[in-house]
């Protein structure tokens, strides 16, 4: 069984981004990028599969700019065998990442896609649920829990309230929580290896998808500032400030 | 403008996002219908016919339908979406709306905005990116608008008189390719952490499991719901669900009471709407005082018994008064 798992490079969980002065965006300027962390769970998770006689190819397949190759090889030496880079400097929106992640996956034919839940940057959540239903696949969301059992798999999702098991027709498309794994550091000797495994580079333009915006960003603002508070000695104090600073209790 | 909102509910009753997600919709457009798909319904529905605001429910009814699975949920809406016109179709951002919404929009081929947290105008909206440290205006231009909203963004609708115009329609087929195996309720019998008017969550500085239960007495004396960080939960001092922040649950109470919880950024992103945030933590330096209204810089483990004595103190001088 070959597993895809689409990674995002995106901002460093870590940095703490500068929305610009005019609104027009968050300064990325000499911010250290990264694979998204959901993301690396998922290529742990393929990998672990993998390792564990449940697949045969991990292939990892990222869209957009050409520096995106870092986070493949990122993917790479955490133990994806190979690398797809769909190269383009337009702005891809989740619609259009979708799009050509189900180009991909009718070329490969894998039986399971795994990728990180939401990206750390737009936020969106979607471009898992959007594929799934592009491929006409059953879908396993926020999962805590993959066990791959021959013609199925078995998907535990954090959901709402505490916890569903699923059980999935393949081929499916899983999205990856918190909870999945925890991936593994990823030594220098692995990296370096990393560097000789096969990396395409293709256009994206090249499949013959619309990858045009479905919204404009009018502007981006700073969230508003919470007023810095005040220390209170202890305990009654406290109780004191909520009761009648501001009648919260 | 109608607007379509998938409605959540466990067959019994509607899910109080629900009817945030009908407050939302009442920004979006005046005409707003419900869809509903279940098994064995009559409660929820009876529910969805009361929801202020909400002319119409439509009503899918079949055993598919059972445990609100994404692709059967999501192929019951794209099937009313080509027998009736809606200018809007949206859910609440919860794991079940974050589920099924990507689904309707990619059949309908549009770009969903997800976690809208403002309607400026029925194209417009306001929604948070990395990790609340920034909000984007977007202009939506699919001719259906598909969101997910931010239930605590959003007042919810009143449930009053049964007044809506409930309809059946015809079931979509069983997609026949998942099925739910197993339904495992964390059952606490305390507020809903996302509509809690007071939350006291605990991090990383708890120490371990056992110790994470002495937030339990506090939120029992203020009525509260129990939230933790990421650290808490990946440390399993807590359960997955009671997670806030960024990718776990966004809340908005009166009062936030973090004790033990650092600030990280993700953190900080699922509390800024907050009326009063209260931080106890043995660290000066920690990123929580930046946010927080009151502080005490002190070991949790004197300061949470001296609050629980405290508030009880008060509570007998009240009765007694």
């Amino acid at each position: 069984m070959k597993i895809l798992v689409p990674v995002k490079r995106v901002v460093d969980a870590n940095v703490k981004v500068r929305v610009k002065p005019d609104g027009s965006g968050v300064d990325l300027a000499n911010v250290r990028m990264a694979i998204n962390p959901f993301d690396e769970i998922a290529v742990e998770e393929a990998t672990r599969l993998k390792e564990a006689g449940h697949a045969t190819e991990v292939v990892a397949v990222s869209c957009g700019a050409g520096a995106c190759q870092d986070v493949l090889r990122t993917a790479m030496g955490i133990g994806a065998d190979r690398g797809i880079l769909l190269q383009t400097e337009a702005e891809l929106q989740p619609l259009a990442v979708a799009r050509l992640l189900a180009e991909i996956a009718r070329k490969e034919m894998p039986q399971l896609i795994i990728l990180g839940k939401q990206a750390i940057d737009d936020d969106c959540n979607q471009t898992g649920q959007l594929l799934a239903a592009m491929l006409g696949w059953p879908q396993g969301t926020f999962a805590s829990s993959v066990r791959v059992d021959g013609a199925t798999v078995t998907v535990t999702r954090d959901v709402d309230g505490g916890a569903e098991t699923v059980q999935l027709a393949l081929p499916a498309v899983v999205t990856a929580d918190l909870r999945l794994n925890e991936p593994r550091f990823v030594s220098l000797p692995s990296l370096m290896k990393a560097k000789k495994k096969r990396l395409d580079v293709m256009p994206a333009e090249t499949l013959g998808v619309d990858l045009a915006p479905r919204w404009n960003t009018l502007k981006v603002d700073a969230p508003p500032q919470r007023k810095p508070g005040t220390l209170v000695p202890d305990a009654a104090a406290l109780v004191h400030c909520l009761k009648h600073e501001v009648n919260v209790i | 403008m109608t607007v379509l909102v998938i409605a959540e509910h466990d067959n019994v009753s509607l899910k109080t996002a629900t009817l945030h997600a009908v407050g939302a919709a009442r920004a979006c457009g005046d005409d707003v219908h419900l869809l509903l798909a279940g098994h064995d319904c009559g409660g929820a529905v009876r529910d969805a016919s009361r929801v202020a605001g909400v002319a119409r429910v439509l009503v899918a009814a079949a055993p598919q339908f059972a445990h609100g699975l994404a692709e059967n949920v999501a192929a019951q809406a794209l099937q009313v979406l080509t027998q009736h016109r809606y200018t809007h179709v949206l859910a609440a951002a919860s794991t079940f709306g974050k589920s099924v919404m990507p689904r309707i929009a990619a059949g309908l081929d549009a770009g969903q905005i997800s976690e809208v947290t403002r309607v400026v105008a029925p194209d417009i909206f306001e929604r948070p990116i990395y990790a609340g440290n920034a909000f984007a205006t977007v202009q939506a231009l699919d001719p259906v608008k598909v969101l997910t909203v931010r239930a605590v963004s959003f007042g919810a609708a009143q449930l009053g008189d049964a007044a809506a115009v409930v309809q059946d329609v015809v079931p979509a087929p069983d997609a026949g390719t998942s099925r739910v195996v197993s339904i495992e309720q964390t059952a606490s019998g305390r507020a809903d952490l996302a509509s809690a008017r007071v939350v006291v969550a605990g991090g990383r500085g708890l120490g371990s499991g056992a110790n994470f239960r002495l937030l339990e007495p506090l939120a029992d004396t203020l009525g509260a719901a129990i939230g933790a960080s990421r650290a808490a939960v990946d440390a399993g001092f807590a359960p997955n669900d009671l997670q806030v922040g960024q990718t776990g649950k966004i809340v908005a109470p009166a009062l936030y009471i973090a004790i033990g919880i650092s600030g990280a950024i993700q953190h900080l992103a699922g509390i800024g709407d907050a009326r009063v945030i209260v931080a106890v933590n043995k660290d000066a330096e920690a990123p929580i005082f930046g946010v927080a209204d009151y502080g005490i810089v002190g070991d949790l483990f004197d300061v949470v018994p001296a609050l629980l004595a405290a508030l009880r103190e008060d509570g007998q001088q009240q009765q007694a008064a």
